[in-house]
């Protein structure tokens, strides 16, 4: 039991961090909470069967079909809604969370409510230490370890990288060494929504696609951010591992309860919210009104 | 740049209009009879013939249901065939004077919200001015859509939901649940009945297959949903007394999860030998794809809808061959002498294997003749011609059962009237496997095209190791 919890957490905590680091970005970088995130990752997912399933291209063509449309679709939004709003938070939050819900209902309105489904990449299993795990999520774990080790080299190594920080850290001051701050934040955009893509591309062929498979992770992925302290990214990779170990433990304790595992992890999450309001590795709110 | 953006902003919206009408449209490609899905849809009238100038009216008859889902889909598909049916054969006719009738399409929405499923049968009864209701699924939507209709009036036939309740309210209150019947399918307690008998086929035939002896253990995965609630109880309760089978653990996943691969982890991991799927929802398909995926040494025997579907097989990538479950419909299976004509018309429309929600079809035939043996659309004598309906439909003899009973109104269950079958996926194709070698009342109760069930090789392998 002790593997297969070990080796399930580890395989979701990847695939929670790949989703949370991008909202996290977004979010440290322009301060705009993307509620359409992860109906980006679904997007992707559905480009996937799309391209591949139902156009009959090949894998590695829809692929990047997929990716790129998500990504153009992501930084439009952007360029084209939020942008001119980006200062008005709520009004953000509610622009975000209606652009998720026309995408679900677009994709609703083309492939119905009920999953398609798309070929895994390579099919089969691997079993470590008795527990298998599906080759289609080693896969999905090794490219959310790759992406989020090219995110902080990217970040920590690069003159956009420093940029990007620079812009996230004081737009104005930024500004004023000449850095283009709206094309820094709509090149995030683009990185949050290249990551949102990945995790739909490498995690939609386990799943069944449907068109609300973006609610549960964004509920996920939020709690995570503020767990790991809003706009940190080392703070949203530790706290997807916390929030997955959870959700997985539940469910190999208290079978009859899988369904609660969430709302479980996100008790978790209010639990810590208690002791460090700030989050893991947060701004203290003192400390951010001065 | 900004009037550049300015400029876009509406472009892009538009294009995100038009996007979804050009969706709707290929919908229709799909299933040119279906009209765009929206809360409550216009009056079907594009594809049946034009009320030929005797007709004296019309018979508006709602159909509600998750639309955008293969349960809804099928809920209109069946009453479509009954509709075209009666209609060509002149309609139906009161004391005298032949009506057509009229299909009115209402998505519920009822898998995601019980609010939209309240509001659709408000509107369906109120605005479009529904004579009939039927349908439904989900049973949490369809005790609220049922006050509704009850409040109105309303008869209401369901065609999708288990709850016992829905019945016992009408012994509860008669004069105001008197308007409910249940058309398909039989009540979680009956549902256990048969999920027991295709459990004990699959335990004979595995311990005799491969001369395991120790009890089989069984893993119960089943939705968090109301209708489940009872199912889970009495497999609890009967599995290890009726069967000797030993439960392992029960598993209960969100009906709309697109990941189950932890809860099979665990489940593999309590060492089970048949896996009971209790599921109405979508996540059906992950979970027969994954289980497949995996190649957990399991049998997989119980209720999951998605895998009535024709489309199950693709949908899972063939890894959902073996699964078992409990059905209504399957093709060349005669459970009366109306099943095969049925199916296949379906079949040759719709490109469709029939799910339960199908039940529309009989649910309109009966009130067909409950009307006309009324001789009139009032309601309360309608209501009593219904109690006394007995039907042979294309899935079962209908027969509600009666005021003195616990649940009134519900379809009645066993030999001779509705059994359901159920049916196993062996290479692509859906195939009857029970009823077969009965006891007692069952005995002699097989329908033509009924095979045997088969061992999923992986199981077989590991129990012949163990």
């Amino acid at each position: 039991m002790i593997e297969g919890i070990l080796i399930n957490g580890l395989v979701k905590a990847g695939l929670y961090a790949l989703l949370a680091t991008g909202f996290s970005l977004i979010f440290g970088v322009t301060r705009i909470i993307n509620l359409a995130h992860t109906a980006l990752y679904m997007l992707a997912a559905y480009g996937l069967y799309y391209f591949g399933q139902e156009l009959g291209l090949s894998l590695g063509v829809s692929i990047a079909l997929a990716l790129v449309v998500t990504v153009i679709i992501g930084a439009l939004t952007y360029k084209l809604f939020i942008e001119r709003i980006r200062e008005h938070h709520m009004t953000v939050l509610l622009i975000t969370l209606a652009f998720a819900i026309i995408f679900e209902e677009a994709m609703a309105r083309e492939f119905s409510r009920d999953a398609v489904t798309v070929p895994s990449f390579i099919s089969g299993y691997w079993e470590v230490a008795g527990v298998k795990v599906l080759i289609q999520r080693w896969l999905a774990l090794g490219t959310a370890f790759v992406a989020l080790i090219g995110l902080w080299l990217l970040l920590t190594k690069t003159k956009l990288g420093t940029a990007i920080r620079a812009a996230g850290q004081d737009a104005e001051v930024a500004n004023l060494m000449g850095i283009n701050v709206p094309r820094t934040f709509l090149i995030t955009a683009g990185l949050a929504a290249t990551l949102a893509a990945i995790s739909g591309i490498v995690i939609g062929p386990t799943l069944g696609v449907v068109p609300h498979m973006w609610t549960d992770p964004l509920i996920m992925v939020m709690a995570i951010v503020v767990l790991g302290g809003l706009g940190s990214l080392k703070g949203s990779v530790i706290a997807a591992f916390i929030l997955a170990y959870v959700e997985v433990i539940v469910c190999y304790s208290f079978p009859e309860h899988c369904y609660m595992s969430r709302a479980i992890a996100l008790g978790a999450m209010i639990l810590t919210l208690m002791v460090r309001p700030e989050g893991l590795f947060g701004t203290s709110f003192e400390e951010e009104r001065l | 740049m900004k009037r550049l953006a300015f400029l876009l902003t509406p472009i892009l919206v538009l294009a995100l209009v038009l996007g979804g009408l050009a969706c709707g449209d290929d919908d229709d490609d799909k299933a040119p009879t279906q009209p765009p899905t929206a809360t409550t849809q216009p009056t079907d009238t594009s594809t049946p013939p034009p009320p030929p100038p005797t007709a004296a009216g019309t018979i508006k008859i709602g159909i509600i249901g998750p639309m955008e889902f293969v349960q809804g889909e099928h809920h209109w598909y069946g009453a479509q065939m009954a509709r075209d049916e009666i209609n060509a054969a002149g309609g139906i006719s009161v004391a005298g004077e032949m009506y057509l009738i009229e299909l009115e399409r209402a998505d519920s929405n009822e898998l995601f919200s019980t609010a939209d499923a309240v509001t659709a049968m408000e509107r369906l009864i109120t605005a479009d001015n529904a004579d009939f209701v039927m349908g439904g699924i989900r049973s949490e939507a369809v005790l609220a859509m049922q006050d509704v209709a009850m409040d109105y009036k309303t008869i209401f036939l369901g065609c999708g939901a288990s709850e016992a309740e829905l019945c016992a309210r009408v012994k509860q209150d008669y004069d105001r649940y008197k308007y409910w019947f249940r058309v398909t399918p039989f009540s979680g307690l009956n549902l256990v009945k048969n999920v027991l008998f295709e459990l004990g086929i699959a335990g004979a035939i595995i311990t005799q297959g491969t001369g395991f002896e120790g009890p089989l253990k069984v893993a119960v995965l089943a939705e968090e949903a109301a209708w489940s609630e009872p199912v889970v109880g009495a497999l609890n309760a009967f599995v290890p007394a009726k069967l000797g089978m030993e439960i392992v653990g029960v598993w209960k996943p969100s009906a709309t999860a697109t990941d189950v691969s932890t809860e099979l982890s665990a489940i593999e991991n309590s060492g089970a030998h048949i896996v009971v799927p209790i599921l109405s929802g979508p996540v059906g398909i992950p979970y027969g794809k994954q289980l497949g995926e995996l190649e957990i040494p399991v049998a997989s025997v119980g209720i999951n809808v998605e895998a009535q579907k024709v489309g199950f097989w693709d949908a899972t990538g063939g890894y959902g061959n073996y699964m078992t479950d409990l059905n209504f419909y399957a093709q060349g299976v005669a459970v009366t002498e109306k099943s095969v004509a049925f199916v296949d018309a379906f079949i040759e429309k719709f490109d469709e294997i029939p799910t339960y929600n199908a039940g529309t079809y009989e649910a309109i035939l009966l009130l067909k003749g409950a009307i006309e043996r009324a001789g009139t659309l009032d309601t309360d004598a309608v209501v009593a011609e219904l109690e006394k309906t007995d039907m042979i439909g294309p899935g079962a003899r209908i027969v509600f059962t009666g005021n003195d009973t616990p649940e009134p109104h519900d379809i009645t269950y066993g030999p001779g009237y509705a059994t359901a079958i159920a049916t196993q996926w062996q290479d692509g194709e859906m195939k009857c496997i029970w009823p077969n070698l009965g006891v007692d009342e069952w005995e002699g109760i097989m329908y033509d095209g009924t095979v045997m069930w088969q061992i999923p090789p992986l199981l077989a392998q590991r129990l012949s190791s163990e």
